[in-house]
């Protein structure tokens, strides 16, 4: 689980603040040219990988809304639905994949230390990443399990609309954190080269809170109405 | 060129061959890679539809060589009725996919929304790159559909359930074929999402200094409005496609109801929803009529303003006339589905915003009218094609005034009103839309300009051969003329059969037109008049690119520095009735956004 640690990376700051008062991007808010020609406004954009984190998180919660909905449309539809006990083990995964946000967010504060040039209070600013990995692979671990369980069970893709509903909602969520756990994986080897980026550390960490967010919603809706 | 800041570029110029031209990272070259896909695409689709015209106006003749294309569907070279239903299924799909969302939006915003904002390229480069890989194997996908042993689907663009969930026993096709579709159109939906998160961080992030939103062009706007209703709508459609893929090949019954019985085989499904698939479809599908338009409206803005010599009325409002159609698009996708069954309030419900959405696209045209009135207009192909697409948005626009009435839909649903509506309004006119950034921005992307005679010829073939398709496609819709019918042989029908032979020969003129515009476009590639860096007297950044194409990175390892409004035209500077953007001159009769 160590990892070499070369020379902390520069820091990625964050935007100026601007000084007209206004937000000091290009446009979100009406800018104010600054004194005298010729007429330039500030301009301090935030890095993309801030905006892009949140455009995939808004695309991939659209989807979800789009089964969600299938999903009542579907119940309602037809007297054919069967509920079935949630295998129990998706309790235990839920915990862990929480337990992984705390401990991403502890490696987010430890690594923007590290990078500050605070070296000396942090000793393996890469282990609460491999820490949170860890956690990412058991909760994808126990996903197989709870849908090797319902299997034993005689519980198919197409057994049941409701069965059909919760390995399309588990395996689709499943697929998207294991495209988190690339992101921890870039992280971990950026950092390890001296080269991670603030922003990159704090895209990925958003998804990961993203991800655990998605999970929790989804365990309440199958809870509710598989 | 003006005042630049002295920020390095990065990034070196490819030089191999296969980096360069193939998987290319430049937003320029995959600009360029999607409109040749979009070309490509649209002769194709326009082929098919030629075959469909010829089969309606002269029903049971022979089309020498069709039986190459296929055996089954075209035993001596007529046309099977399933044949034509799939030649139709193929037509829409390619058309409204890899035409009218490609071109518009994904060849000319990626090409120019980077150097409109001051970028040197978009900022996930990789991901833009899959974007049009993606979108090119979807096309792949799509077409191999023909060499299936019942070719492709039937089941027309929209791919209603149950027929697009239970298998071959629905039709030729409706087996492997609606796989391959829904398959295709998902890879569609993956490589337009990656477009739109680079749209939207482009348009936000990487604006260089001075470049507030309100100073973004209007293409540029609309590029950015487009790629919000794509990250929306694709999302949606997608899942749809992965259910419908799911009730195929493994069993499950999202779309399929019980006890279905189709050609005496009662379906392994059961209690599915049909309406289900409509409801996922027409969320994405409205939008998608938005999403081919709204850079059509931009595109058409940018061009107008630099030919008006003028300001537009209100660039403020023709912003946030589009937001509005956008916003609205999601709320009005139950007009597709008013003979659905689904319940009359809800009829109304989707009835009254379908009405209101006229109100942005009123305040759009009129925007463009009133700041027409007292032009000097310039008058050449791009020009021209822009007063076409106002001429067809508005044409096509009145008879979505009918067809917005649940009243009146219930008697015109499914008929030839509705293929001549949408048609004019978003086939045409988004078309029309193409061909005026083509003209205009050609002798940027090529350094050339086009043949300008070859242009006109082209506008007034296609302006006049589009009305003598459209058009009398209204008169057949009143007349009860359904939709989707292979044939008029044996009915009431058969007194229009002499108006389908009238649109026939229309549309193979008109198609025929489109070959001037090809041979324009091959001609004017390699052997065009060479084009200077800004022969239209443009302002806004494309056009002070140091070279012409522009450089690998747009600005030669600077960043502009941006200090007016896109659309300073109609004012007194040193170098005439215009100041570009990057100019610091300041002019005495200056309008600023900001």
């Amino acid at each position: 689980m160590a990892t070499t640690v070369h020379e902390p990376p520069q820091i990625d700051h964050a935007r100026p603040q601007s000084t007209n008062g206004d937000s000091g991007n290009g446009g979100w808010r009406r800018l104010v040219p600054p004194d005298g020609n010729p007429r330039v406004t500030l301009d301090y954009s935030p890095p993309p990988s801030s905006t892009a984190i949140w455009v995939v998180i808004f695309a991939i919660t659209m989807m979800f809304a789009a089964f969600t909905s299938a999903l009542i449309v579907r119940k309602s539809s037809s007297l054919d639905w069967q509920s079935f006990t949630l295998p129990s083990i998706l309790y235990l995964n839920t915990l862990l994949l929480i337990a992984s946000s705390i401990t991403l967010e502890v490696a987010r504060r430890r690594v923007t230390t590290f990078m500050g040039g605070l070296r000396s209070q942090v000793e393996d600013p890469a282990r609460w990443l491999y820490i949170t990995l860890f956690l990412g692979l058991l909760f994808v671990a126990g996903q197989y399990i709870a849908w090797s369980q319902l299997r034993a069970e005689g519980l198919y893709l197409a057994t049941n609309p409701s069965s059909s509903f919760f390995y399309l909602l588990t395996v689709t969520h499943a697929l998207h954190v294991l495209g988190g756990l690339g992101g921890l994986i870039y992280v971990i080897v950026k950092l390890d080269k001296s080269v991670l980026r603030q922003n990159q550390l704090i895209a990925t960490a958003r998804y990961w809170h993203f991800m655990g967010a998605l999970w929790v919603y989804l365990l309440l809706l199958l809870w509710m109405k598989v | 060129m003006h005042d630049m800041s002295v920020q390095e570029h990065h990034h070196a110029p490819p030089t191999s061959f296969i980096r360069k031209h193939v998987f290319s990272l430049d937003h320029k070259v995959i600009g360029k890679q999607y409109y040749g896909l979009a070309l490509i695409a649209a002769f194709f689709g326009m082929f098919l539809s030629w075959l469909m015209r010829i089969h309606l106006a002269w029903n049971n003749a022979p089309i020498p060589g069709l039986q190459l294309l296929s055996k089954a569907g075209a035993p001596g070279g007529v046309m099977t009725p399933e044949y034509y239903l799939q030649l139709m299924t193929m037509h829409g799909t390619i058309m409204v996919f890899f035409v009218l969302t490609t071109a518009p939006f994904a060849a000319f915003g990626n090409y120019f929304l980077p150097i409109q904002v001051g970028a040197e390229d978009m900022p996930f480069p990789r991901f833009n790159m899959m974007s049009f890989w993606v979108t090119f194997t979807a096309f792949v996908v799509l077409v191999s559909s023909f060499f299936l042993s019942d070719g492709p689907t039937l089941g027309g663009w929209t791919q209603y359930a149950p027929l697009n969930a239970v298998g071959a026993v629905a039709g030729p096709g409706q087996g492997l074929g609606v796989v391959l579709w829904m398959t295709s159109i998902a890879l569609f939906c993956v490589g337009q999402l990656l477009g739109s998160l680079n749209f939207i961080t482009t348009t936000l992030d990487l604006r260089v200094k001075g470049m507030s939103l309100m100073r973004l062009p209007l293409s540029a706007w609309a590029w950015f409005i487009t790629s919000c209703m794509g990250l929306t709508a694709f999302a949606v459609l997608m899942p749809a496609c992965i259910l419908a893929i799911l009730d195929h090949v493994a069993g499950t019954s999202f779309f399929v109801p019980s006890n279905l019985v189709i050609n005496d085989q009662l379906q392994p499904h059961s209690g599915g929803s049909t309406l289900l698939w409509q409801h996922l479809f027409w969320f994405f599908g409205h939008p998608e009529v938005y999403i081919a338009i709204v850079p059509g409206l931009g595109i058409v803005s940018h061009v107008l303003l630099a030919n008006m010599r003028k300001q537009m009325l209100s660039q403020r409002t023709l912003i946030y006339s589009m937001g509005a159609l956008a916003v609205l698009s999601y709320m009005v996708y139950g007009h597709h589905m008013f003979v659905s069954g689904m319940n009359p309030y809800s009829s109304l419900a989707f009835s009254f915003p379908t009405l209101v959405i006229t109100i942005p696209s009123t305040i759009v045209v009129l925007i463009w009218t009133f700041s027409l009135y007292g032009s000097k207009l310039r008058i050449n192909s791009a020009s021209l094609f822009a007063l076409g697409f106002i001429s067809m948005f508005v044409s096509g626009g009145v008879s979505g005034f009918f067809l917005a009435q649940p009243s009146i839909d219930i008697m015109l649903h499914a008929t030839y009103f509705v293929v001549g509506h949408f048609h004019l309004v978003m086939g045409v006119a988004a078309m029309f839309g193409i061909f005026a950034g083509t003209y205009f921005w050609f002798p940027k992307m090529f350094g050339r300009f086009m043949n300008e005679t070859l242009g006109r010829v082209h506008f007034w073939l296609s302006f006049v051969g589009a009305y003598c398709i459209f058009m009398p496609f209204h008169y057949l819709g009143m007349a009860g003329n359904v939709r989707r019918y292979a044939s008029f042989v044996d009915d009431y029908l058969q007194p229009l059969i002499p108006v389908h032979r009238f649109i026939t020969v229309a549309a193979l003129c008109t198609g025929a037109a489109q070959l001037v515009f090809l041979y324009n476009l091959i001609h004017s590639r390699f052997w065009g008049k060479p084009a200077p860096d800004n022969p239209w007297e443009a302002t806004s950044l494309e056009w002070s690119t140091p070279t012409t194409p522009p450089p690998f990175d747009n600005f030669g390892g600077k960043h502009p520095v941006v200090y007016h409004d896109p659309f300073q035209y109609g004012v007194q500077s040193s170098v005439g009735d215009y100041v570009m953007q990057t100019s610091p001159e300041q002019v005495a009769t200056e309008h600023d956004e900001k």
